[in-house]
């Protein structure tokens, strides 16, 4: 058996000739990881995941998903794989108890209704209709109609976007859960503190394509450094090239009104920093410093925020 | 699609038929909206009594008659009010006159001899009123009559506006609820993106399908009886054919208009797409196929067309097998038409069908 549950090679999805979704994708996702697929919007990360659940064809490419190919495969990966679209209303006049007992029906085996109302912690809203549910409720029982047939990989297409926090840490324990039983987990999203958490392994996409990939820790190193330094210094009296040349200073880009320096000794970096605005008479109107995550890793590559 | 599936995992509790549930979940959506329940059940219901009663059998009208005042005012009303749905009345000359303006009198009668008439001749009812009360003066002046004819009434149900309307009502409620309850619905779950998320699961698209015409036909079970019923109750409309013939024509006519249904909702991505697309295949036929007047009295030349519409066979065959008892075998027209309706929009809304 494969030891990877989604193996995926240069895969093109073009829907008309001037619109190009996804431009020569690779992503190899391993057994029992949960992998995330990070980028803004339009950059063709829910493409990819449909085509990955076999809802779309691929323009091109050659796509694995658990060993088994699309094209020969369908009925038993569909009873493999749980998957909550990014937007699905269920029926309004159905209970939470009665939609996933019609979820239930489709696969041969699974877990009872009643486990997997606890999973998503939906036990006291099983008799209540659909459209009674809060936002996180019914996001819940989408993930809640994925998780039915215990799938050995589950996808979730932003699945916490616009919730309430108790909403999203239900569904980061589902991921955990997830994980605990050795299960794959393939998500995508644009809060990068949910990814960090979650995700042993992200790939950043930007115009249909992988732009960088790896663990989270791993990314924010090697493309960012350790930690981030901002500051605004008045009348912007500040060059590029003589904040580049500063002890301790990996990395200069300008954010906002201001500048961001990437740094791996800290206590280095921030005395020279502040010496050289001294000598230059310029006292900085803005000085802050956090560690380095996914967030600056996007802009550093992309130059644009993953939010815009 | 079918290949060999993996070697299942023990199931914890036993496994529902998705079909079951499928049908399960169209039930509940219908009767959990109260709506959809007064336009299949309560709407037509109101439509017969309404319409029963503006049309309903009235007993003839009584024919009003005038008497001028006067010594033999008397005798003449006598005599008149002797007949049979005659109302005479004597009144002043002037009183007399005003009747006969305002409708009141259909015919004024001056006694004397021989009596005077004053009538409006443009009236039908004061032409009848005349001849009545000239009839009846004359036999009591002592006039013989040469014969007495024998008359048989045919005021007979089967042949009043009621009779004709609920068969029409019943083949209208079908087409609608079939093309509404599958076509609207189909899309909105599209619309919802529901059918995407279904179709990723195992489910067999067919189910899904079948679901609603096994839905039609439960509901039909609810519907056709009700209606015919409410007919037969409150308004003696027939059922001179067989039962078994007037619910195989109901199944045949619910499954025609499913599969119209399915056809229009077959692609369409919105709610207000396939409204408009039911209602450009329904009205057609609302006026066309006879349900509150007579299709044949369109010109000849329009019959083939009228003829080959799902509706017009449907309430001709319930009309046929409610009024004339006729049997199913005799309206194999009819049934045909049904048949091929069903076939052809089940066949092409399959090949159309768009899941996402």
């Amino acid at each position: 058996m494969s030891e990877l549950a989604i193996r995926c090679e240069g895969l093109v999805k073009r829907y008309s000739p001037e619109v190009l979704a996804v431009d020569g994708l690779d992503l190899e996702v391993r057994r029992g990881e949960c992998f995330g697929l990070l980028g803004p919007n339009g950059a063709g990360k829910t493409t990819t995941v449909e085509i990955l659940e076999g809802i779309l064809t691929p323009t091109a490419g050659r796509i694995e998903v658990l060993g088994l190919r699309w094209a020969e495969h369908a009925a038993t990966l569909r009873a493999r794989i749980g998957i909550t679209l990014q937007e699905t209303r269920l029926p309004e006049r159905l209970t939470v108890e009665e939609i996933l007992g019609l979820f239930r029906s489709f696969y041969a085996a699974g877990r009872t209704v009643e486990a997997v109302l606890a999973l998503v912690g939906l036990e006291e809203k099983r008799g209540a209709w659909y459209d009674k549910l809060s936002g996180g409720q019914k996001q819940r029982l989408a993930v809640g109609c994925a998780l039915v047939s215990e799938p050995e990989l589950l996808f979730l297409d932003e699945p916490t976007t616009g919730l309430d926090p108790q909403s999203r840490r239900q569904l980061w324990d589902v991921v955990a859960e997830m994980k605990r039983q050795g299960r794959t987990v393939l998500l995508t999203t644009h809060y990068m503190d949910e990814a960090e958490r979650l995700c042993d392994r992200v790939a950043i996409v930007d115009h249909g394509k992988v732009i960088a990939q790896g663990t989270p820790r791993e990314l924010v190193a090697r493309v960012v450094g350790q930690e981030v330094v901002e500051f605004e210094a008045p009348g912007d009296g500040v060059a590029e090239p003589e904040l580049r040349a500063l002890a301790g200073i990996e990395g200069v880009r300008r954010s906002g009104a201001g500048w961001a320096l990437t740094v791996s000794r800290l206590h280095v970096a921030i005395p020279a920093l502040l010496a050289h605005l001294d000598r230059r008479g310029l006292a900085p109107t803005a000085l802050a410093t956090h560690r380095a995550s996914l967030e600056d890793v996007f802009v550093v590559l992309t130059g644009r925020r993953l939010r815009d | 699609m079918i290949d060999p599936a993996p070697a299942p995992a023990p199931t914890p509790a036993p496994r529902r038929s998705p079909m079951l549930q499928l049908a399960l979940a169209r039930f509940r959506g219908f009767y959990r909206e109260p709506s959809a329940i007064f336009w299949s059940y309560g709407f037509p219901i109101l439509l017969t009594i309404a319409l029963g009663i503006a049309f309903r059998a009235r007993p003839p009208d009584p024919v009003r008659v005038a008497v001028v005042a006067g010594p033999q005012a008397e005798a003449v009303r006598a005599a008149l009010a002797a007949g049979e749905g005659v109302l005479a009345e004597v009144l002043d000359a002037d009183a007399a006159a005003r009747a006969l303006r305002s409708g009141q009198a259909a015919v004024v009668v001056r006694p004397g001899s021989p009596p005077g008439y004053a009538l409006d001749p443009t009236r039908p009812e004061s032409r009848l009123a005349r001849a009545v009360v000239d009839e009846l003066l004359q036999r009591a002046a002592g006039r013989r009559d040469a014969f007495a004819a024998t008359v048989a009434v045919t005021a007979e149900p089967g042949a009043r506006y009621v009779d004709f309307l609920v068969p029409g009502l019943l083949g209208m409620n079908i087409m609608s609820s079939g093309m509404w309850g599958v076509g609207w619905v189909v899309v909105e779950d599209r619309q919802k993106k529901l059918l995407k998320r279904l179709a990723a699961t195992p489910m067999r698209r067919g189910e899904y399908l079948a679901a609603f015409l096994f839905m039609r036909l439960a509901f039909l079970v609810a519907e056709a009886p009700v209606l015919v019923g409410f007919g037969m109750l409150a308004f003696g409309v027939p059922l001179r054919g067989h039962v078994v013939d007037l619910a195989a024509l109901c199944v045949l006519g619910a499954l025609a208009f499913a599969g119209l249904g399915l056809l229009v909702g077959s692609r369409a991505r919105n709610s207000q797409t396939v409204a408009g697309l039911i209602n450009l295949v329904m009205m057609p036929m609302f006026v066309l196929s006879g349900v509150f007047f007579s299709a044949r009295n369109f010109p000849a030349a329009m019959q083939p067309l009228v003829r080959a519409l799902p509706l017009t066979a449907l309430n001709d065959g319930l009309r046929a097998v409610m009024n004339d008892g006729t049997s199913l075998l005799a309206l194999w027209p009819q049934v045909l038409v049904l048949v091929a309706v069903a076939a052809a929009s089940f066949a092409l809304a399959l090949r159309w069908f768009r899941w996402s």
